[in-house]
């Protein structure tokens, strides 16, 4: 049996099959718990959770904060805006202070890539990584991967596609370790542009073709396009993107009949994804929203047990 | 003041010496070298076993000062120096302000002769502010003793600038140090572009950026007749290129620097910013590619690119954090351990590329030790396993990659100008 023994939970990269099948597994009994009349278990009882937010979030935050208050931990919410955090020391000072508040846990979202790394290594209390830059959003493929385990049982030998923005995307990162470690064969597609260099060496297929994407894939993550992101000229524009790249019923009347559409959301309608797709029979998107949860759950109640036995 | 050097392996590699004997310095100079010297001399060194080279010359630090005396100053840096068995070393210019004339070049060498523990050589800047546009006054720097010009930190993008800054040197046979890289092409990246850039999200730095300046400068320094110095080489494909201009007769000279082949780009994965140097750590291949080049004659210096920052610049989100780390007081250490304990080279080609190679190309009277030279001399005892703490840094920045790692070979006395300046055994 894999016991988890790290203090946080920085991205899927350097973590073990066996320790990703772990978290997998505990949040499979704690989604149960949301379920409940009463959506509450003592397990985090006594423990300050601190959402260290330094770019705006919905639902990663409230889905954490959810995650935390059924496990009966205390939440505190930090929003910062990125653009008055101009100097690190900021984030490792905040961090101390918020150590010294004898808080538990860090969630941080943050949009330097590395920088729950770089938060992990200057405090002793555990930090969960809520996204880094292009780098890590390692509970969001998580989630993704548990919806794919709950609709089709097993990862190993599933054809997964993931469309969009490849290059900036830290779900598209965290998906490719997670996917890839438990079995899955995965393509990525995107415009040349937003393909990062050599990203084949992750144990990848590249194409620049939506319809070679879905064609034969058990399953689809269809990526926000961030237009309003730094990405800037970099890729066709909106319109262009729906017409190329764009997943829709028709695009899909050529993929097998009962694949699954995911989405991390927020849904960018008509733009990466057409209205009739998202809302389609084979749309997952909003059961992703309620795995969260439980991936968050288990997650946060991993990382507590670690540090008791320490 | 008179100093006797018992029983030490002499390495002299401009006179190709490699032997055991005893050494007397008097008066700043080497008195006698012989295989057994009776003479009395005011200290006496027992050197049995260790290795004696001539001071090493490090082409390739960035003192701070003037202008950032809160991460180095003179003083600091040479201390430091001295420790790691440097003995010379070379200023580069870009400080505040910048050292772009004749003028500041004065005020430096004033400072230098009142703080400096080593000997400190000054590069002037290429351009004026090293902003790429206006040449600096080349006759005047050289008319105050500089030998070398450039821009570091910066490429000269504009090649009719640099076609006459080339020019001028040649006119006045001082060396162009080029700092190669096209900003264009490095897209504001923070690592080598590839898998790296890609597994951390990071922008990258390609290798491109690096070797198509090389591939230019070069050009342009072979049309101008002027001698070009490439400066902290990183990758394989700069390696061919300068291979080929060698092949060429092209009055080409480089260095890289002991990260370049001790580290490569997985050290940075875990986003450690002491990992964090412009240009990046790159793959296995071109490290190997260093190596060879370091072996066959290629790459001709090994200077360290001493860069360092304070904490507050480099304890920060890797993107954000400053490029550069300091290496000084582990340059030797690390050279010795990844070319010479590994058999990659000798000790007269260690002698070759720290100290006598970087002085031949800066014109100084440094980098051999035969009777009647000047008495700047580097003991090594290179059997000795150490580890650099941090405490330990004598820098004022402490932004070391290699802090804590296992390295076998270590200065333990530095004569400077016929002076111990430095020592770390007890003395005889």
């Amino acid at each position: 049996m894999t016991k988890w023994r790290q203090k946080d939970l920085l991205g899927l990269e350097n973590l073990s099959k066996e320790h990703i099948e772990l978290i997998l597994s505990t949040a499979e009994s704690f989604k149960e718990v949301s379920t409940r009349g009463i959506k509450k278990v003592p397990a985090l009882r006594g423990k300050t959770v601190v959402n260290l937010f330094y770019e705006p979030s919905t639902r990663t935050r409230v889905s954490f904060e959810i995650a935390a208050k059924r496990l009966s931990a205390d939440v505190i919410n930090i929003a910062t805006e990125t653009s008055s955090v101009k100097k690190g020391e900021t984030l490792i000072d905040t961090g101390l202070s918020i150590q010294a508040l004898k808080a538990d846990v860090i969630v941080v979202r943050h949009n330097a890539s590395g920088a729950a790394t770089m938060l992990a290594r200057h405090v002793d209390i555990s930090v969960v990584n809520a996204g880094d830059g292009w780098h890590e959003h390692p509970t969001q493929a998580l989630l993704d991967i548990f919806t794919l385990k709950q609709k089709l049982g097993n990862i190993k030998g599933l054809r997964v596609s993931i469309v969009g923005d490849i290059a900036h995307s830290r779900v598209a990162r965290s998906n490719i370790w997670g996917l890839t470690k438990l079995g899955a064969k995965v393509t990525v597609c995107a415009p040349e542009l937003l393909i990062p260099p050599e990203v084949e060496k992750m144990g990848v297929s590249v194409t620049h073709s939506i319809d070679s994407a879905l064609a034969n894939a058990d399953a689809v993550n269809v990526l926000r396009m961030q237009f309003e992101r730094d990405a800037g000229a970099a890729f066709p524009k909106q319109l262009e993107y729906f017409r190329n790249f764009a997943v829709t019923e028709e695009r899909l009347k050529k993929a097998k009949k009962d694949i699954i559409i995911m989405h991390p959301g927020p849904i960018n309608r008509g733009i990466e994804i057409s209205s009739a797709v998202a809302d389609g029979k084979n749309s997952v998107i909003l059961e992703q929203v309620t795995n969260g949860i439980a991936i968050r759950m288990a997650v946060l109640f991993l990382i507590s047990q670690a540090r008791r036995t320490q | 003041m008179s100093i006797l050097i018992k029983r030490g392996q002499l390495i002299d590699p401009h006179n190709k010496v490699d032997k055991v004997c005893d050494i007397l310095v008097e008066k700043g100079k080497i008195k006698r070298i012989a295989k057994t010297i009776s003479a009395k001399a005011q200290q006496v060194i027992d050197a049995n076993g260790c290795v004696v080279l001539p001071g090493l010359v490090d082409m390739h630090v960035h003192l701070r000062e003037p202008g950032r005396e809160d991460k180095e100053t003179i003083a600091s840096a040479t201390r430091a120096a001295i420790k790691g068995g440097v003995t010379s070393l070379l200023a580069m210019p870009n400080t505040t302000p910048c050292i772009d004339s004749p003028q500041a070049v004065s005020v430096l060498q004033k400072a230098i002769s009142k703080t400096a523990k080593a000997h400190v050589f000054i590069a002037g800047a290429i351009t004026r502010g090293r902003k790429g546009h206006e040449i600096v006054d080349i006759a005047g720097l050289k008319a105050k003793g500089v030998m070398v010009v450039t821009d570091d930190g910066s490429s000269v993008d504009d090649e009719k600038v640099l076609m006459q800054a080339m020019q001028q040197a040649k006119k006045h046979s001082m060396v162009v140090m080029c700092h190669c890289e096209d900003a264009a092409l490095s897209d504001e990246g923070s690592v080598n572009r590839g898998l790296t850039s890609t597994r951390m999200g990071l922008r990258g730095i390609s290798k491109e950026s690096e070797f198509k300046r090389v591939e230019r400068d070069i050009a342009i320094a072979n049309k101008a007749g002027a001698h070009i110095h490439i400066a902290h080489v990183s990758c394989k494909e700069s390696v061919e290129i300068i291979r080929k201009a060698k092949k060429n007769r092209i009055q080409v000279t480089a260095e890289t620097c002991p990260h370049y082949f001790a580290l490569s780009e997985t050290d940075v994965l875990d986003f450690d910013t002491n990992m964090k140097m412009n240009p990046p750590l790159r793959g296995t291949e071109d490290v190997a590619a260093i190596k060879k080049a370091l072996a066959d004659g290629t790459i001709d210096v090994v200077a360290s690119d001493h860069a360092p920052h304070t904490d507050n610049e480099k304890d920060i989100e890797f993107e954000r954090a400053a490029f550069g780390i300091i290496g000084l007081e582990t340059g030797l250490g690390v050279t010795v351990t990844e070319l010479l304990q590994t058999r990659l080279i000798s000790w007269q080609r260690i002698a070759e590329l720290l100290s006598a190679n970087p002085a031949k190309i800066l014109g100084l009277n440094k980098g051999s030790l035969a009777q009647g030279d000047d008495a700047d001399i580097a003991i090594v005892d290179p059997h000795q396993d150490w580890a650099l703490t941090k405490k330990e840094i004598l820098s004022k920045s402490k932004n070391s990659p290699f802090i804590n790692r296992r390295l076998k070979g270590r200065t333990v006395y530095t004569i400077l100008a016929g002076k111990l300046v430095y020592s770390c055994r007890e003395q005889a």
